[in-house]
């Protein structure tokens, strides 16, 4: 190991660039009003909110793949999938659905270690197809087991005593804290040393490589991650639905959504996928009346984000206005404060390198 | 004491084109080298070789004693492999701090304040602190030229590769250049310099090898290798369109490159672009 010595200034790091100071205290106060809407309105509007959640905690996962690992994937919904299964079989052996949601996030990181190993293998539009091809393998596995539903699928045992209205609450804080803790999740991830080297990755792969940044295990780690992300949504998406039906849940629209939803927000941005997930959202609550209508004006909405807004609907703010919701960047103070030894104009002979 | 850098007979093929054939090369801890060699010559590909980004077809790159042949990039950059590009790759959307930041970080193995402190110093040597806070996509060419060296220095190498990092710099930028790798070089850093600007070299190196056709044609000091015959065929030579020295042609080799856009004399500045 290569010792490093320094010029004697001390570097002044600010975490915060123009962020709000109320940022964190403004998304603790939006979770916690959200929190109370269960006892405000109907069940009809948290069950929607519900799909919100679900959505974002999908896309916020395809972010943290696409935008920083590089890993433009559209077999997401093999997680998905085997989420939903996962607290099915819990439920099936007995257990409560909602405390087999952890186990469906644990579940599906365990699986996707054998299947980094065979898609990290391919590249580019190759892990693309390969991804997609792993997501049917998956189902297609899935429906020989017969104890599963087979391919006509399940309904989901445990929940059906239950008071509705109690239980669509709970499935409504269920999918709001896994939100939450996703997004809380890929902040952190993003703000700490792993998340600044799984930046560099995004912006170039080979002199991160160069730079000394362990590339394959950074891009592993997010992959995990992701999958375990959604798992979680698969198990709140066959809780909320109380069954699963196989092509619906290892359907290859959620990994549309994903792409939608991060692609509109501003791919590679953290408050990409939720900008992008509230304007989803409510361009599906407004266009749900109009058929085929609304995955019409959906296309032509991505097309013209795609052409107009190449960065995104959040890029463009932050490249405009320099906000940022969750500063994760280092800003250095541009005067460095001098530390004991005044002149930084000295030699900086022996200051640099290696004395081995 | 084993050599810091032993490349053993090192091969490389693209195809028809010869990049690398049965190279070997000892550079011991704290040396300076400079490598010059026309175009298409496999420069950049032995740096390749050396940092991990390309595999040999053959021979051993050693390193401070250990076979790293097979070891990926990051593992080479951590065992102390500092290297720039010959066309920059800053990570672009990143902050030139940030930039240096993940070198110290992952490269250097720094943490907190004291890879702030490290990331920080060695844009203020590469003349970039003035510039830390901006993205470096929004850098010039000799920005961007600066950074790598400020990169390479950040994870603080015990080898620094450097390709072509005077190129299209001002006279004044070059000596600044030119005194900063000295002071690394003071500090007990060995470099590898590949460049065209020949008189930035002779002053900074002792030891100048001429790499053509993937073979080093000439190695010693850089007055030798400057009046070395081969050399000076390779750069005033072969050709009809590349003037009044072509007569001297003595050693005709087809793997050498065409010199077209080489044949400037070795002295002056920027040979290319
Ligand atoms: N990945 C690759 N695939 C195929 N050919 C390659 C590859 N990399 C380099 N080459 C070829 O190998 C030869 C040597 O390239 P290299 O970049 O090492 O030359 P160089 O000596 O650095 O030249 P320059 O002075 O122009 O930088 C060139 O002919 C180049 O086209
Ligand atoms: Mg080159």
């Amino acid at each position: 190991m290569t010792t490093l010595e320094h010029l004697p200034f001390h570097a002044a790091v600010v975490r915060s660039g123009k962020a709000p100071k109320a940022t964190g205290g403004l998304l603790a106060a939006a979770v916690v009003i959200l929190a109370a809407l269960p006892y405000v309105a109907f069940t009809g509007a948290t069950s929607a909110m519900v799909t919100f959640f679900v959505l974002l905690i999908m896309a916020s996962m395809w972010n943290l793949l696409a935008g920083f690992g590089g890993m433009v994937s559209v077999g997401q919904q093999a997680y998905v999938g085997v989420g939903a299964y996962t607290v099915l079989a819990f439920a099936n052996l007995g257990m409560h659905p909602f405390l087999a949601l952890p186990l469906a996030a644990l579940t599906c990181a365990v699986f996707a270690i054998p299947t980094s190993w065979l898609a990290f293998r391919l590249r580019g539009d190759y892990f693309a197809v390969g991804t997609w091809v792993i997501a049917e393998v998956y189902r297609l596995v899935i429906i020989r087991f017969d104890s599963l539903g087979g391919a006509n699928g399940k309904s989901l045992p445990g929940l059906s005593g239950m008071d509705p209205v109690l239980r669509g609450a709970l499935t409504y804080w269920a999918a709001l804290a896994i939100a939450a803790l996703t997004v809380t999740g890929c902040y952190l991830l993003m703000r700490g040393r792993t998340g600044l080297a799984l930046t560099a990755v995004r912006d170039d792969e080979t002199a991160a490589r160069a730079n000394g940044v362990g590339v394959t295990w950074s891009k592993r780690l997010v992959y995990l991650v992701s999958a375990a992300g959604c798992g979680a949504a698969g198990g709140i998406l066959i809780i909320d639905s109380l069954s699963v039906q196989p092509n619906a849940i290892f359907s290859v629209q959620w990994s549309a959504y994903m792409i939608f939803i991060v692609i509109l927000g501003g791919i590679g941005y953290l408050e990409g996928p939720l900008l992008g997930a509230i304007v989803f959202f409510v361009l599906q609550q407004l266009l749900a009346g109009y058929g085929s209508w609304y995955l019409i004006i959906l296309g032509l909405i991505g097309v013209a984000g795609a052409v107009w807004l190449p960065h995104g609907l959040w890029g463009t703010i932050t490249r405009t206005t320099g906000l940022q919701l969750f500063p994760v960047g280092y800003l250095l103070r541009t005067e460095p404060v001098t530390g004991k030894t005044a002149g930084k104009t000295t030699s900086p002979k022996r200051r640099i390198g290696s004395s081995t | 004491m084993s050599p810091l850098l032993e490349l053993n007979g090192l091969g490389k093929r693209f195809g028809q084109v010869t990049v690398a054939e049965a190279l070997d090369l000892t550079v011991g801890a704290g040396d300076a080298v400079g490598i010059v060699g026309p175009n298409g010559a496999g420069k950049s590909s032995l740096f390749a070789m050396v940092s991990g980004d390309l595999k040999p077809d053959s021979g051993t790159v050693m390193f401070d004693g250990v076979d790293v042949t097979g070891a990926p990039a990051q593992q080479r950059c951590r065992a102390g492999i500092g290297r720039t590009y010959q066309i920059p790759r800053p990570f672009e959307k990143m902050t030139v701090f940030e930039n240096t930041l993940v070198a110290a970080t992952q490269g250097g193995g720094l943490h907190g304040q004291a890879a702030y402190d490290h990331a920080a110093s060695v844009l203020e040597l590469s003349g970039l602190a003035g510039s830390a806070n901006a993205r470096a996509g929004s850098l010039s060419l000799l920005q961007r030229k600066r950074l790598e060296v400020a990169r390479g220095l950040a994870t603080g190498p015990k080898l620094l590769l450097l390709d072509e990092v005077a190129g299209g710099l001002t006279e004044p930028e070059v000596l600044e250049l030119v005194a900063l790798i000295r002071d690394v070089r003071a500090g007990g850093v060995a470099v590898v310099w590949i460049e065209h600007v020949v008189h930035a070299l002779v002053r900074t190196v002792d030891r100048l090898l001429c790499l053509a056709g993937g073979r080093f044609v000439a190695d010693g000091t850089p007055d030798e290798v400057l009046k070395d015959p081969a050399v000076l065929e390779l750069y005033f030579g072969v050709g009809p369109e590349t003037g009044p020295l072509s007569e001297g042609a003595e050693e005709p080799d087809e793997s050498l490159e065409p010199p077209a856009q080489t044949a400037a004399p070795l002295t002056d500045g920027g040979l290319r672009r």
